[in-house]
């Protein structure tokens, strides 16, 4: 892929405040997704995979410093003038957040919602605004969507809240959708729909898509690159199939291993990681995932490795003892 | 295969933000002007305070001397003296008409929250009948029926600060009582009674006590206009508040007569208003995960 | 090592549970949390509860706990019918019947150190000896992995989510009961700290001789720990049967359509385009008949008019559908 990435996040790292002391957040992160492509970036809590979408969309807190570039369409959004920063989020610059309950205003109907977004970036005019409200309502899913554009977002289920929540973010054709855990609260059976419709509308349009979880199965099927993240860093980027075919990271190998496996046979004891995630505010000398690490050695506790590629220019990983792919512990 | 988790060491160390950065310099001045009122109050008899009931109708409305610190009133009194025995009265009210409120209304604001039901309707029923009685008619009743003292203004106003205390217990036992902790609680075979006060009330008692100290703040107010008025406290015992009005015909030759009592309850209700607010804050969820 | 015992079917089941009817009104309307479920939990096993939200079964296991109000029914523990039993007797069941929760962090009274919370079952239940409790509680804190000393002084907050649940853990295990009900307990923890509380379950079960009703909306953490599996849906049940058996070759159109919606961790696995099958229909009004019928591609006429009952399809399977993926046997 030779082509000018849709975005590019260059160095980017975030610091936010505490009374215990300074968080890093985001820790020198680069990253780039093509038009039309699907980034998925796999974390768990604490990671720092929320900020890091937060700085790329310019949402983070007030206290928080960001410094690096984001490249997006050719601007650096980190020094665009906030007007101009405004008619770029929602027209081009889409997010569906995890939880449609609290990123929907509870006290407007769907249908103002909608129209508004519409009103507001592509300055339709009331009619046909309600018009397409409901074309869009019908793109994803929602049956009857005359009348569900009167209702509250409370009438709804939480798959039929998310599906709004996506019907408002694709309103003005972005193109690029962040999608932050856009699952996760819902039920498994209505989590494969919400995903299909992704990833539908995604082909339509021909958008870009960064997809963030922290479930290793979402990403396997519905992404064409992967980001691993540990500690505010990404710790293994590669397309998607290499990942987990010659995982090269202990941290990516080991969550695969914790999962429980739909076709395990029961009781089977899971490899879980010992210990837990660092605290942000204090930062380990040397390798982050060192002390829960089995592969660790003695450089790994003093330096950290840094984001490399080894064997093909588009899998790099940040490891001192990456897994050999003949001695890698099946899945 | 377990994994142990046996020594959690650094990772749990945990430095709370410390608390005296929050409470700011503000913070202190209250507590500061607060301690200072109530020593002034306790230890009046102690103080070489003139009688605050003597009069001398030679020096009345007289200016400042060596004598009287900050003068004399209409009728000859030293008015240092009735500044401090009127802080007596303030704070003897102020604290212990609320106190009838937490107790009374706190108790019955976490039985209704907790075992809902008919039991809540009817607390909360009566205590919307208890507020939809114009305050001030009622007190004037009771101490038209009664007769004016120190024991029925309390009472009066403990027994109308009943609701809203009942209220803030009752939300506040609303959301705890739901939390997973309380029918954990109740799966272990709890009584009620052990609920209610191992469980509930240590949780329901920091916004209760904050509310508190804004209830006294208030009560000095209200029993300051009620003795304004006349209603309050009756003669010759003096509070601020019937300093105040006493001091009324006066502002003309000597304005400090009104303006001194008024001061002094401006910062009393002040300091407490600011120690309940930064209480208030403190029972904030501490700093959550990032 | 873990020995998991195999339900001898010549003992009496510890738990039985006999068409529990469970439903409350919210606002003038009625849920139908529980409608008419009857189960069966041999003593030293895992029976998997599974199902989407609002399927009832955390109404379910609150209900077994006489914590919420059975309209009809009975639940049979060790022989005697909890639903009978009030004040006094059912606080002394309750010592062996625990309970832990799916919000580690939540389940902990955050004003009280840990020390008395994991005291408090020993408090109720009369042991008066302050050394004694002392004793039992670092014995169970060790147990689940945690160093009693550095933790017995604190307070809640100061814990992650992973070692909460530990503390829930060993708050649940202090009284040495018979039987635990796990509601979603790995539901509300990271990827990671999930595999490290599923191994401690399973060791606690075989360390102190378990019997586990673990209730989940997740198949595959379901399927680990569980020998046997319940699968329900609105209210009722769909499907029981051994683990490996069920989730091999399900009878009940449901549990296949669960089965297919899990995201598989492995690239060359394209997720199948999902059927849109809708959503699911409100507990307040549901359909008549099979619950399922409404989303179901095999569903039929028979299916409006008549509740399916469980019958049995394959050894120790039962399924409760008209069309089965399985013809009954």
């Amino acid at each position: 892929m030779t082509e000018t990435a849709l975005l590019s996040v260059e160095d980017v790292s975030v610091d936010l405040p505490t009374p215990r002391g300074n968080l890093r957040a985001v820790d020198r992160v680069d990253l780039t997704v093509g038009a039309g492509r699907t980034l998925g970036i796999v974390g768990e809590s604490g990671c720092g995979k929320t900020m890091l979408s937060r700085a790329i969309l310019q949402l983070l807190p007030k206290k928080a410093k960001l410094s690096g570039r984001v490249m997006f369409d050719g601007q650096d959004l980190v020094r665009l003038d906030p007007e101009r920063l405004r008619k770029l989020r929602g027209r081009s610059l889409a997010v569906v957040f995890q939880d449609p309950m609290t990123s929907l205003n509870p006290v407007l109907t769907i249908g103002t919602q909608l129209i508004e977004t519409l009103q507001e970036h592509l300055e339709l005019d009331g009619n046909a605004a309600k018009r397409r409200s409901a074309e869009l309502l019908a793109a994803v899913g929602i049956p009857a969507p005359e009348q569900r554009l009167m209702q509250y977002p409370h009438q709804l289920s939480g798959g039929m809240r998310q599906r709004v929540a996506i019907a408002i973010a694709l309103s003005c054709e972005p193109k690029l959708l962040i999608a932050d855990e856009p699952t996760t609260a819902l039920d498994v059976t209505i989590q494969a729909q919400i995903l299909d419709l992704l990833a539908r509308e995604q082909r339509r349009r021909h958008m870009a898509m960064i997809l963030i979880t922290h479930d290793l199965g979402v990403v396997a099927g519905r992404t064409d690159e992967v980001a691993v993240m540990y500690a505010g860093r990404v710790v293994e980027r590669a397309p998607t199939a290499a990942l987990f075919k010659n995982m090269r990271m202990p941290y990516t190998e080991a969550l695969l291993a914790a999962i429980p496996k739909i076709d395990a046979a029961p009781h089977t004891p899971l490899p879980a990681i010992s210990g837990r995630p660092p605290d942000p505010t204090r930062p380990i000398q040397g390798c982050s995932f060192s002390p829960r690490c089995r592969y660790a050695a003695g450089q790994c506790h003093r330096e950290k490795p840094s984001l490399a590629a080894a064997e093909s220019a588009d899998h790099q990983y940040a490891c001192f003892h990456p897994i050999e792919i003949a001695a890698r512990v099946p899945a | 295969m377990a994994t142990l988790e046996l020594s959690i060491g650094e990772e749990v160390a945990v430095t709370q933000a410390p608390r005296a950065r929050r409470l700011g310099p503000l913070f202190w001045a209250a507590i500061g002007w607060m301690i200072f009122v109530f020593a002034a109050a306790a230890l009046a008899g102690l103080l070489p305070l003139p009688s605050p009931t003597d009069m001398d109708m030679l020096e009345r409305r007289a200016p400042a001397s060596v004598l009287h610190w900050l003068g004399t009133d209409g009728l000859g009194r030293d008015e240092l003296a009735r500044l401090v025995y009127g802080a007596r009265i303030s704070l003897t009210v102020g604290l212990c008409a609320p106190v009838i409120g937490i107790t009374i209304g706190g108790a019955l604001g976490m039985l209704a929250g907790y075992f809902r039901g008919r039991f809540e309707s009817l607390v909360v029923g009566s205590m919307d009948v208890l507020l939809a009685f114009p305050p001030l008619i009622l007190a004037l009743a009771v101490t038209a029926y009664l007769g004016q003292s120190i024991l029925n203004l309390t009472c009066i106003l403990g027994v109308l600060g009943i609701p809203a205390f009942m209220r803030v217990a009752r939300a506040a036992t609303l959301t705890l009582a739901r939390r997973e902790f309380v029918i954990a609680a109740q799966a272990l075979g709890a009584t009620h009674a052990r609920i209610l006060l191992r469980e509930l009330l240590p949780n329901v008692f920091l916004p209760l006590f904050a509310f508190f100290l804004l209830g006294v703040a208030v009560t000095i107010v209200v029993e300051g206009a009620l003795s304004f008025l006349g209603l309050g406290v009756p003669p010759p015992i003096s509070s601020w508040g019937s300093m105040i009005g006493e001091g009324r015909e006066s502002l003309e030759v000597a304005p400090r007569l009104a303006f001194l009592p008024a001061i002094a309850m401006f910062l009393t209700v002040l300091s407490f208003n600011l120690v309940g607010d930064s209480l208030r804050a403190l029972t904030d969820p501490r700093q959550g995960a990032l | 090592m873990m020995q998991v015992t195999q339900p001898s079917p010549s003992h009496d089941p510890l738990l039985k549970v006999e068409n529990l009817v469970v439903e409350y009104a919210v606002g003038g309307k009625t849920i139908h949390a529980v409608s008419d479920v009857s189960l069966q939990v041999a003593r030293g096993e895992t029976l998997g509860l599974v199902g989407e939200s609002g399927c009832g079964k955390s109404t379910l296991g609150r209900a077994v706990l006489q914590l919420r109000q059975a309209v009809s029914g009975r639940v049979l523990f060790d022989g005697q019918d909890l639903t009978a039993m009030h004040g006094d007797a059912l606080r002394q069941m309750r010592r062996r019947v625990q309970l832990i929760f799916q919000d580690p962090i939540a389940s902990l009274n955050p004003r009280r150190r840990i020390g008395d919370i994991i005291a408090e079952p020993l408090v109720i239940s009369g042991v008066k000896d302050p050394e004694r409790r002392h004793e039992l509680v670092c014995e169970v804190l060790s147990a689940v992995g945690l160093d009693p000393g550095l933790v017995i002084g604190r307070l809640p907050h100061e814990f992650s989510g992973g070692q909460c649940q530990r503390i829930c853990i060993a708050r649940a295990l202090v009284l040495n009961p018979e039987f635990i009900i796990c509601d979603e307990p790995v539901s509300a923890l990271d990827v990671s700290i999930r595999a490290q509380i599923l191994n401690l379950l399973e060791d606690m079960k075989a360390r102190f001789g378990l019997t586990l009703l673990f209730i989940a909306h997740d198949l595959a953490v379901v399927k680990a720990v569980s020998d046997r599996v319940a699968v329900m849906y609105l209210g009722r049940l769909c499907e029981v049967g051994p683990s490996e058996q069920l989730f091999a070759a399900p009878a009940h159109p449901y549990t296949a359509l669960l089965i297919e919606a899990i995201p598989v961790p492995d690239p060359d696995v394209r997720p199948a385009e999902s059927v849109p099958v809708g959503e699911p229909p409100s507990p307040i009004a549901p359909p008549s008949g099979c619950r399922f019928r409404t989303r179901c591609p095999r569903a039929g006429q028979r299916c409006s008019d008549e509740v399916p009952e469980l019958r049995q399809v394959a050894p120790g399977q039962f399924v409760a559908c008209h069309h089965p993926l399985i013809a009954a046997g």
